[in-house]
C-alpha cells in the first residue's frame, strides 16, 4: 500500500499534467523542431560567415563577414558555383532581353491591377530578380568553352527533372484509367521504383548505361557507339542522372494523377462522350481543370524534394566529368569533406535561399490561385 | 475505415491480387487500335520500371567473368548462376553485411516510432485544441536563440549555459511584457510552419547537428542517426496525420471526456485506434524514406552506425566496382520494401495521397 501522502502528490502531477496537456501534446515536436532545425540553421547561418581552421588542440572559428559567399559569387570558387562564364552572343542576348522584357511585363501587370500587397510585390521583385539572374547565367554558362556551375545544374535537374516526370506520370495515370485489364497489376509493378534507396537506383542505373558491357550493349554496338563514353560528356552525364532520378520519382506523380482522375465525376465526361467532343477536347476543357489543383499540389511536393538531390550524382557519375554533374547539395558535402565548413555552409545557405524563394513562388502564384478557383 | 472527407475516392476496393489481374471487362470499351496503343504504352513502361530490378537480380547471380564479357541475360541459359556473392556476403562477411543491416533496421524503425508518436500527438493537438501563441513572444524567444548561438559560438560559452542564460532571459522578458503583446498567431500557423521545415535541405542542417553530436560525443551512434532522421520526417507525419485527424468526427472524444476521460486518456484509447488506418500509411512511408536516407548517414555515421545505403555505395571503394556483391546488398535492401509495398500497398498509396492531394 502507498503512502497517503505520496498518493495525493501523485494525484496531483497527475492533475498538473492534465492541466498542462495543450502543452504536453505539442511541445515534444516543437522542441524537437526547435533543437534540430531550427537551432542549426541558425549555427550554419554563423558557419557561412565564418572561417574553419585546423588549429593546435582542436579547431578556430573565425568571423569573416561575407567572404565566404564572395569566394562563391565571386572569387576563387565562382566557376563551381556559377559556372565559367564566356561572352554573350546575339542569340544569348535575345533571350535575355526576352526573358527580362516578360520579367517586367508580369510585374507592371500586377501593379496595374491595382490591389498591391506590400509582401506580394516583395516576394515578385524577389522572384523576378532570381529568375532574370538565373537566366542572365545560363546565358552566359552555356555553350562551348564555358560551363555549368553547380547552381544551374541542380536548377537543370529541378526543371527537366520535373517537367519529364509530370509529362510521363501524367501520361501513365491517363493510360492507366482506360478500361484495361490487370489495371491493379499495372498500378503495383509502376508503383515500385519508389521504394528502392536512391543509391541502389544510382548503381543499377550505371550498370544499365554501360555501353559495352551492359544489357542495351549489343544496341549501341550495332550502332557503332559501343566506345562512347557518356560519362565524359558533361550534358550526356546530367541526362543520365535525370533519367535515374526520373525513373525512381515518375511513381509519384503516376500514383497521385491515377487518384486524381479517379475522382473526377464519371457523369461529366460522359455527358460530353454524348455530345459528341473527342478525347483531346475532353482532356482539355473537362479533366485538366479538375485535376490541375492536384497537379499542382504534387509538383510542389516534387520540387521541394528535387532541389536535395545528391544520391544520384554522387554515386552514379561522382559528380563528374569534372565538377559537370555536382549539385549544390553534393558540392557543400565536398567543401565539407575538405574542411572548409564556412564555404560548405555558404553554398548550404545558398541553396536554401533558392529553394525558399522557388517554392514559395510556385506556391503563392500557382498552387493558390488554382485552389482559390476551385473553391 | 472511415474514409475522410473530401479525399479522393480510391477505386473500390478489390478482391486478391490474382483476383483483381482478372477484373471483369469494362462496359465502354474503346476503338480497338486505341486499346492496342494502351496496352503496348503500360507493358513497354512495366518493361522499363522491371528491367533494372530484373538486371540486378541476374547480376547477383554472377562470375565477375559474366559480368566483364559483356552482357548476360538469362541465367542457365547465358551463363551458370552462381551464388558465391550471396556466399560471399552471408556467409564469409556475415558481420560486415548483418552490422549495417541491423544498424539500419534500429535507426528507421526507431526513429520511424518516433517520429510517428511526436508528430501524431502534435497533429492531434493542433486538429482539437486553439493554440494561440503570442507573435511577439516567438519574436524575444528567437532573439533569445540567435543571442545564445552568437555566445556560444563567437564568445565559446559552454552550449548549456548558453542555453540556460538565453531560456532565462526568455522566460523574464516575457513574464515581464508578456501580456502587452496583442497579436498572436493560429494553428494553421504552426502546422504550417511544421510542414515547411520539410522545405529546409537537410545539407543546410547537418554540418551543425554534425559538431552537434560531436560535441556531444554522440557521432557514429544509432541515437544520432535515429533522432535526426525522426526530425526530418516529422513534418511528413504532422501534415498526414492533421489531415487524418481533422478527418475523424469529434463525438466519441466529447463523450469520453464528459465521461471524465484525460485528454491522454482519450487520446490513446479512442483516437489513435480509429487513427490506425492512417497511422499506418504515414508510418510506412516514413519508414521507408528512413531506410533509404543517405546524406545524413554520411554526415552522421561512419564505422558503428553505418547504415545500408553507405555500405552500398562504399562497393566502388578500392578495387572498382564490385558489381555482383553490390546487387546483392541493393536486392538485401530492396526486398523488405518491396514486400512491405506490395502487401500494404493500399495503405501506401493512401498515405501519398493523403498528403498530395489535400495539400
Amino acid at each position: 500500500m502507498a503512502e497517503p501522502g505520496e498518493d495525493s502528490r501523485r494525484a496531483g502531477v497527475a492533475e498538473w499534467l492534465d492541466r498542462r496537456a495543450s502543452a504536453v501534446f505539442i511541445m515534444p515536436a516543437v522542441l524537437v523542431i526547435l533543437a534540430f532545425s531550427i537551432f542549426p540553421l541558425l549555427i550554419s547561418l554563423y558557419l557561412s560567415l565564418a572561417r574553419f581552421r585546423l588549429a593546435p588542440g582542436g579547431y578556430e572559428l573565425r568571423f569573416a563577414g561575407v567572404a565566404n559567399y564572395k569566394k562563391l559569387l565571386l572569387g576563387s570558387e565562382q566557376w563551381h558555383f556559377l559556372g565559367r562564364f564566356g561572352a554573350l552572343s546575339a542569340l544569348d542576348w535575345l533571350v535575355v532581353i526576352g526573358v527580362v522584357g516578360g520579367l517586367g511585363w508580369w510585374l507592371a501587370r500586377y501593379l496595374a491591377r491595382g490591389r498591391v500587397w506590400l509582401p506580394g510585390l516583395a516576394g515578385r521583385l524577389v522572384f523576378a530578380l532570381l529568375v532574370g539572374a538565373l537566366v542572365v547565367l545560363a546565358a552566359a554558362t552555356v555553350g562551348e568553352g564555358v560551363s555549368l556551375g553547380s547552381l544551374s545544374t541542380t536548377l537543370v535537374y529541378v526543371a527537366v527533372g520535373c517537367f519529364v516526370q509530370f509529362a510521363i506520370g501524367l501520361s501513365l495515370a491517363l493510360l492507366c484509367v482506360q478500361p484495361v485489364h490487370g489495371r491493379s497489376f499495372f498500378r503495383v509493378v509502376f508503383f515500385l521504383p519508389l521504394m528502392i534507396t536512391p543509391v541502389g537506383v544510382a548503381y543499377a542505373f550505371r550498370m544499365l548505361a554501360d555501353m559495352s558491357k551492359g544489357p542495351i550493349a549489343p544496341l549501341w554496338n550495332g550502332l557503332g557507339l559501343a566506345e562512347f563514353a557518356w560519362a565524359a560528356d558533361p550534358w550526356l552525364a546530367r541526362l543520365v542522372v535525370v533519367v535515374g532520378d526520373s525513373w525512381q520519382w515518375i511513381p509519384f506523380i503516376f500514383i497521385v494523377m491515377l487518384a486524381a482522375l479517379e475522382s473526377q465525376p464519371r457523369d461529366t465526361v460522359e455527358a460530353a462522350e454524348l455530345d459528341g467532343a473527342g478525347g483531346w477536347q475532353i482532356f482539355r476543357d473537362i479533366t485538366w481543370p479538375s485535376i490541375m489543383p492536384v497537379a499542382a499540389t504534387v509538383m510542389l511536393i516534387r520540387v521541394i524534394e528535387a532541389f536535395k538531390i545528391i544520391d544520384l550524382p554522387n554515386v552514379l557519375t561522382n559528380g563528374g566529368p569534372g565538377t559537370a554533374t555536382e549539385s549544390l547539395t553534393l558540392h557543400a558535402f565536398v567543401l565539407w569533406r575538405t574542411l572548409d565548413l564556412g564555404g560548405s555552409a555558404a553554398v548550404a545557405y545558398m541553396l536554401l535561399f533558392v529553394t525558399v524563394v522557388m517554392c514559395v513562388s510556385f506556391f503563392n502564384l500557382i498552387v493558390l490561385p488554382y485552389r482559390e478557383r476551385q473553391a | 475505415m472511415s474514409a475522410p472527407a473530401g479525399t479522393i475516392r480510391v477505386h473500390a476496393p478489390q478482391p486478391s491480387l490474382l483476383g483483381r489481374l482478372f477484373e471483369p471487362r469494362a462496359l465502354g470499351r474503346p476503338a480497338p487500335l486505341a486499346r492496342i496503343l494502351v496496352y503496348g504504352g503500360l507493358l513497354a513502361w512495366a518493361l522499363v520500371v522491371l528491367f533494372p530490378m530484373y538486371w540486378l537480380l541476374v547480376t547477383s547471380l554472377k562470375l565477375p567473368i559474366d559480368v566483364n564479357e559483356g552482357p548476360k541475360y538469362l541465367p542457365f541459359v547465358d551463363f551458370a548462376p552462381s551464388l558465391h556473392a550471396w556466399q560471399y556476403l552471408l556467409v564469409d562477411m556475415r558481420n560486415d553485411t548483418l552490422r549495417p543491416y541491423l544498424n539500419s533496421v534500429i535507426t528507421a524503425s526507431v526513429s520511424t516510432l518516433l517520429a510517428v508518436a511526436i508528430g501524431s500527438m502534435a497533429a492531434y493537438a493542433l486538429s482539437r485544441i486553439a493554440y494561440r501563441p503570442r507573435l511577439g513572444s516567438i519574436l524575444v524567444f528567437v532573439l533569445c536563440l540567435a543571442a545564445a548561438v552568437l555566445a556560444m559560438v563567437a564568445l565559446g560559452l559552454p552550449w548549456w549555459l548558453a542555453a540556460t542564460v538565453g531560456l532565462a532571459l526568455f522566460y523574464l522578458v516575457v513574464r515581464a511584457l508578456g501580456h502587452r503583446f496583442r497579436k498572436s498567431l493560429g494553428n494553421g500557423d504552426i502546422l504550417f510552419w511544421m510542414i515547411s521545415q520539410r522545405i529546409l535541405p537537410p545539407v543546410v542542417t547537418a554540418l551543425p547537428i554534425y559538431v552537434m553530436f560531436q560535441r556531444l560525443g554522440l557521432l557514429d551512434t544509432h541515437v544520432a542517426l535515429i533522432v535526426t532522421y525522426a526530425t526530418v520526417n516529422l513534418p511528413i507525419v504532422v501534415w498526414l496525420m492533421y489531415d487524418f485527424f481533422a478527418s475523424v468526427p469529434v463525438d466519441l472524444e466529447e463523450s469520453a471526456q464528459i465521461d471524465g476521460a484525460s485528454r491522454y486518456r482519450t487520446f490513446f484509447d479512442i483516437v489513435l485506434p480509429l487513427a490506425r488506418p492512417g497511422l499506418a500509411a504515414t508510418g510506412l512511408l516514413v519508414l521507408v524514406l528512413a531506410w533509404n536516407e543517405y546524406l545524413l548517414a554520411l554526415f552522421l555515421s561512419s564505422a558503428n552506425a553505418q547504415t545500408m545505403p553507405l555500405l552500398v555505395a562504399a562497393q566502388n571503394a578500392t578495387r572498382g566496382p564490385q558489381w555482383w556483391y553490390m546487387s546483392v546488398l541493393i536486392v538485401l535492401m530492396i526486398l523488405p520494401v518491396i514486400m512491405i509495398a506490395l502487401a500494404l500497398q493500399r495503405f501506401f498509396t493512401r498515405g501519398l495521397l493523403l498528403g498530395a492531394v489535400k495539400g
